[in-house]
């Protein structure tokens, strides 16, 4: 249980690129930002266990946790799936609106036609 | 042991039909009977479960043999088969009314490949396997289930408005999900477990500022999809947006899964953590939701803000976090399911006789549609909480508990709670008075904003009324045009508008009475519900009997 220094820093260095790039409005950027936040947490999960050699029965030494490895698995075919559902909603966007942002939002609309002509 | 098999039937059923009925999806009606039937089965199973907990205690399932703190845990105590039932309940009546839209809409042209069954059906079984989760990652990969087939459903047909919606939809909750995620990693290197009734355990030994971050990573990940102060803002902007059966359904169903996680952690794992900073938070939903459907001028944002401020009395049950509290949550939770899910469906109806569900549009459908009046006025009254329905129940429930427990705080957020009914009430007799009491307006064909009548306009609902207005004519014609086809619905009715009942397909109104008559039956059966609910808040204070269930007797 020997914390790691250089996964404790790649992870904070993945979430932080990561949030900083969700922050964006351009789509493509959040996209990006997902991926690097998706491998961040998925190494944070996998550094919750304790490394070691390969965990079969039978082998010596202290084995590996093998837990936290079934898991990432899982959660890696999970970040995979969204990221294809966000490139194909990224596109789709693109398709409809020749651009990759976020278009407005009706009520932000709404209140600045408010504020501008009274129109309510 | 033989009951215990219904756990993992529960969750296979609509992912056995989501598989059938992605490979039906070349003929309609095979899938729509592949749907219901699945469906139909799973509530069959659910209510023998639901019996069997009751009698019983909780029925434990560990998958593939492995024992529990190892292998995958199922588990059904009496809240979860509770939110089993009710949840089926909905998904099935819901599923029937979008059949019937689909019917009289021509689904073809709403969604080209006939992926809203699967998507549904996957959907469903990701909110049952959430409800029996027993280890915090099998619940994550429910939520994943669930959010992956919503944003599906979401975003159907893929058109602009719906792609608007759904971008800002999407990444909240894949940002929720990585925060539940990151969470998971912490608390299995804390603790070397994720089973949480091991948790429950192991975590009273870790330090208390450990439990602190640990805890509050679980309630932002699930208080963003709860839709709790200040992380609702998405819910609003997104729901209204999908079509009419898609949002009665997330409304009732996706923010109680967020619900019922809170209640699981906070009653299982961390027992009285953040009581205060809960009643706060519960308070600002609730007052902040409502403030914010008063301003709204059409009818399904108005009820989506409605659907947060009523998330409020939810989590300020769980802050108070003794028997009473908890038994008034549990049958609350039950209450609002059925309730907003029946109004969202009933609001349906108004679009599908209307075209519009825009406040200032509407009139006179006392008149023109009095049996759907009827159903509007039930469930609306119900979300009010006027005596005796099933939501003055839960909320005098919620009260006493309140004041029992002699804070001041909890004092405060029981006054909150009732100017938040009463501001309820006030919302709800607005759409009432005007889309259903007074005489129609004349604004059919004078639209009040001409400028926005130009069909080509990208933002939402400006959009969507250009499309509408030029369907008079020509609707046909337009259809092709992307920022017409999205609402064929609405194209088509735009003709005919002014129908009554008899224009409205027979599911779509069964499967609304359904709804309306469950929410009413948790009023005539008040006693039975609330016995149960007590029981339910019984096991979830102590929890020894699900404690002693999943980790066997001998600990």
């Amino acid at each position: 249980m020997t914390a790691n220094v250089v996964f404790a820093g790649l992870i904070g260095v993945l979430f932080a690129s990561g949030v900083y790039l969700m922050l964006s409005r351009n789509l493509i950027r959040v996209l990006l930002g997902f991926l690097l936040i998706g491998h961040g947490a998925n190494l944070l999960l996998l550094s919750a266990g304790r490394s070691g050699s390969a965990p079969i029965v039978g082998e010596d030494g202290v084995s590996a946790d093998p837990i936290p490895q079934a898991l990432v698995l899982t959660s890696i075919v999970i970040t995979f799936a969204i990221s294809c559902f966000l490139l194909a909603m990224i596109y789709r966007n693109y398709q409809l609106t020749r651009k990759n942002e976020v278009p407005d939002d009706p009520d932000d609309i709404a209140v600045d036609e408010m504020s501008g002509g009274g129109d309510e | 042991m033989t009951a215990a098999t219904l756990l993992p039937l529960s969750v296979m059923m609509p992912l056995l039909g989501a598989a059938l009925a992605l490979l039906t999806s070349r003929r309609p009606k095979a899938q729509r009977a592949v749907a219901v039937g699945s469906l139909s089965i799973q509530f069959v199973f659910e209510i023998i479960m639901l019996l069997e907990v009751d009698a019983n205690g909780p029925l434990v399932m560990h998958i593939g043999g492995w024992d529990s703190p190892v292998g995958i845990t199922l588990v059904a105590d009496r809240l979860s088969a509770l939110m089993l039932v009710v949840s089926t309940l909905v998904t099935l009546a819901v599923l029937v009314y979008a059949i019937a839209q689909g019917h009289s809409d021509g689904e073809s042209r709403e969604a080209p490949v006939s992926v809203f069954h699967p998507a549904f059906l996957i959907m469903a079984a990701g909110v049952s396997n959430a409800f029996l989760a027993g280890d915090l990652f099998n619940l994550y990969v429910s939520f994943e289930i669930l959010l992956t087939a919503s944003y599906v459903l979401l975003t159907l047909g893929s058109t602009l408005e719906r792609i608007r919606s759904g971008a800002p939809y999407v990444v909240i909750s894949i940002v929720s999900s990585i925060i539940f995620l990151s969470g998971i990693g912490m608390i299995y290197a804390a603790t070397g477990t994720l089973n949480m009734a091991d948790l429950a355990d192991r975590l009273q030994a870790l330090p208390a500022t450990l439990m602190v971050v640990l805890q509050s990573l679980l309630l932002i990940a699930f208080g963003v999809k709860a839709a709790i102060w200040p992380m609702s803002a998405w819910l609003p902007d997104s729901y209204p947006t999908a079509s009419a059966p898609v949002t009665a359904v997330f409304a009732g169903l996706l923010t109680k899964v967020g619900i019922y996680a809170i209640i699981r952690t906070q009653t299982l794992l961390f027992p009285g953590g953040f009581q205060t900073l809960l009643m706060i938070i519960g308070l600002a939903t609730m007052v902040i939701g409502i403030l914010g459907a008063i301003a709204q001028n059409e009818i399904k944002r108005l009820l989506s803000f409605t659907l947060v401020s009523h998330i409020g009395y939810l989590v300020f049950g769980v802050a108070i976090g003794t028997q009473a509290g908890l038994a008034a949550t549990v049958f609350y939770v039950a209450h609002h399911i059925l309730v907003q899910t029946a109004l969202f469906l009933a609001t349906g109806l108004v679009e599908h006789i209307t075209g519009t569900t825009r406040i200032d549009r509407l009139g006179g459908l006392a008149k023109t549609a009095p049996a759907l009046a009827v159903l509007f006025f039930i469930p609306a009254m119900n979300l009010g909480g006027v005596p005796p329905f099933s939501g003055f129940l839960g909320k005098v429930g919620l009260v006493e508990a309140g004041i029992a427990t002699g804070s001041v705080t909890a004092i405060v957020v029981v006054a909150g709670g009732a100017l938040t009914s009463l501001l309820t009430l006030l919302a709800i007799v607005r759409v009432w008075g005007r889309a259903f009491w007074r005489p129609r307006p004349e604004v059919e064909d004078g639209d009040p904003r001409p400028e926005h009548r130009v069909g080509g306009t990208p933002q939402g609902r400006q959009g969507r009324e250009g499309g509408r207005g030029r369907g008079h004519g020509e609707a046909r014609a337009t259809g092709a045009a992307p920022a017409d086809d999205q609402q064929p619905a609405r194209v088509r009715q735009g003709i005919s508008t002014g129908a009554d009942l008899r224009s409205m397909p027979v599911g779509m109104v069964g499967a609304t009475l359904v709804v309306v008559a469950a929410g009413l039956a948790l009023m005539i059966f008040g006693g039975v519900f609330y016995g149960y609910a007590d029981r339910a808040a019984d096991d979830l204070t102590g929890n020894v009997a699900y404690i002693s269930a999943v980790l066997g007797s001998g600990r």
